[in-house]
């Protein structure tokens, strides 16, 4: 099965683990994945919040070069960028003179967008609809048994659901729940599981974000997850590596791992924590995996990060031995 | 809030209206509060969504354009999915950050600085740059109060999550063609 691929520039850096092990679970899963070409950030939500016409000219042009190249099915692994694909596509169809002005400003640069003319997905749908469950258990080798998952949605791709064709509930979706059992993993019932992360408020109003973070964490932990686990690089970062600052913030002391569904499915599939860049999170997932068995690979993992010549930050060494 | 064509505040609902794709569903509101309920961050906002369209339906154009409300907003799209009148409220919220960026009514700069920081990076690369952001956002909005956010860079550039170099695109001058030219039409 052959799609277009948009990563959006979270994927490039802070959820390089996404892309990662997306990457590494792709071709067992019969997945394969044609980058846009030269694709431009999706604005996020802050384009929108300055300039409506641009934003959806911005997005647009990644719509437009995507259809160009013959894709007829693009997938965005992040939900922000899956949501202002969606949002697009179908606001340009929906409101004529929108789609107008937008296609105005695409011929600028000599594109243009036809709405429809793409079907934009989000990874999980992929994975859940196309692969599917029982493809997903036959490639089992290391079940995920013991381990207490926590299923976070977050907001984007259960809502508003633009287009229609979900299946899924806007407020209490299950597909994920489904993959993890599939897996072979506990989960755990998790009713905080399609709030709010608190998005891009970390950066404008800290203890706005650290409540909502907060609410997430202590959900998880009253029903005893080992982990929690996203599809999303927003959630992840807000809740990975905000915690510490959420602790200190109201002198709790959470310590939750935060994975992505694709890290849990290379696992459950056999695959090496390193391939899946398991370790890049900053809180460790290393003891939660101890239940299902991972822990030396894990140790090698570390001792190969800490041999390496990292040439990002000088460091001071202890001599081995 | 019946809508009459002779009421003279109708001038501000109606230019929120035109901004917004789909925003002629304002009109409908009831007024029945399940937006504000549903909001994660609706206890810091000055004005609950609700509050905030009774607002715009009386033409209180600066109350509202002031109001921290949109900045708050979380775009979870909550609201919009459990509004009885299918009203966008996420992308009323939108327009009414542009209407204040563009008139200049806010209060707290925060918001708005980072939303420039952001798009500015966007334009000049095609991507967007977290190192450039922390630094250029960070250091000049309240650093004292961010002494967390320091280490947690360092983190997360040893964890090999954040790039000190930009990425760019390499059809930059066609995506700043196609932005200007869109903000002209936006009349920007």
């Amino acid at each position: 099965m052959r799609y277009g691929y948009y990563p959006g520039c979270s994927l490039t850096n802070a959820a390089r683990p996404y892309e990662i092990s997306t990457r590494a679970i792709a071709g067992e899963l019969g997945l394969a994945f044609d980058e846009v070409e030269d694709w431009n950030c999706c604005g996020a939500t802050e384009y929108m919040s300055l300039n409506k016409t641009a934003a959806y000219a911005l997005i647009g042009r990644n719509l437009a070069l995507a259809a160009q190249s013959g894709m007829r099915e693009l997938v965005a692994p992040c939900s922000a960028c899956y949501l202002n694909l969606r949002k697009t596509d179908h606001y340009m169809k929906k409101y004529k003179p929108l789609g107008k002005v937008t296609n105005q400003a695409l011929a600028a640069g000599g594109l243009h967008y036809e709405p429809g003319s793409l079907v934009v997905r989000h990874l999980l749908d992929v994975i859940v609809k196309d692969v599917g469950y029982d493809a997903i258990s036959a490639k089992v080798t290391r079940p995920l048994t013991g381990l207490r998952v926590a299923p976070y949605y977050g907001c984007l791709i259960v809502r508003p659901d633009f287009n229609g064709g979900s299946s899924e509930d806007t407020e209490y979706p299950t597909h994920l729940d489904h993959l993890m059992e599939a897996l072979g993993a506990e989960v755990v019932d998790f009713p905080l599981k399609t709030h709010c992360c608190g998005g891009h408020m970390t950066q404008i109003s800290a203890d706005t974000a650290y409540e909502l973070i907060r609410r997430l964490l202590q959900n998880a932990a009253e029903y005893q997850a080992d982990l929690l686990v996203t599809l999303c690089p927003m959630c992840q970062l807000n809740l990975d590596a905000y915690q510490s600052q959420v602790n200190r913030h109201f002198g709790t002391d959470f310590n939750l791992p935060i994975l992505y569904f694709t890290q849990m499915i290379g696992l459950a599939m056999g695959l090496e924590p390193k391939e899946l860049a398991i370790g890049q999170e900053i809180v460790s997932a290393a003891s939660a995996l101890r239940k299902i068995g991972t822990v030396e690979e894990i140790e090698e993992t570390a001792q190969a990060r800490r041999k390496r010549d990292d040439k990002s930050l000088p460091m001071p060494r202890i001599r081995e031995g | 809030m019946a809508r009459s064509e002779d009421y003279a505040p109708d001038g501000f609902l109606n230019e929120v209206i035109e901004a917004t794709p789909g925003g002629d569903t304002l009109v409908t509101c009831l007024q029945c509060g399940t937006c504000g309920g549903s909001c994660p961050s609706g206890a810091d906002m000055d004005d609950t969504p609700r509050r905030l369209f009774a607002m715009i339906n009386a033409g209180m154009r600066e109350e509202v354009l002031r109001s921290n409300t949109p900045w708050y907003c979380v775009t979870c799209y909550y609201c919009m999915t459990r509004c009885p009148k299918q009203i966008p409220i996420t992308d009323l919220m939108y327009t009414l950050k542009r209407m204040a960026v563009r008139e200049k009514l806010y209060d707290d700069r925060d918001a708005p600085d980072w939303s420039s920081s952001f798009v500015g990076f966007v334009e000049s690369y095609g991507r967007s740059f977290e190192f450039g952001l922390a630094t250029r956002y960070h250091l000049t909005h309240s650093p004292l109060r961010k002494v967390g956010v320091g280490p947690m860079a360092l983190e997360m550039i040893a964890k090999d999550r954040m790039s000190l170099r930009p990425d760019k695109i390499k059809g930059v001058d066609q995506l700043r063609a196609i932005l200007d030219t869109a903000k002209s039409l936006e009349g920007v």
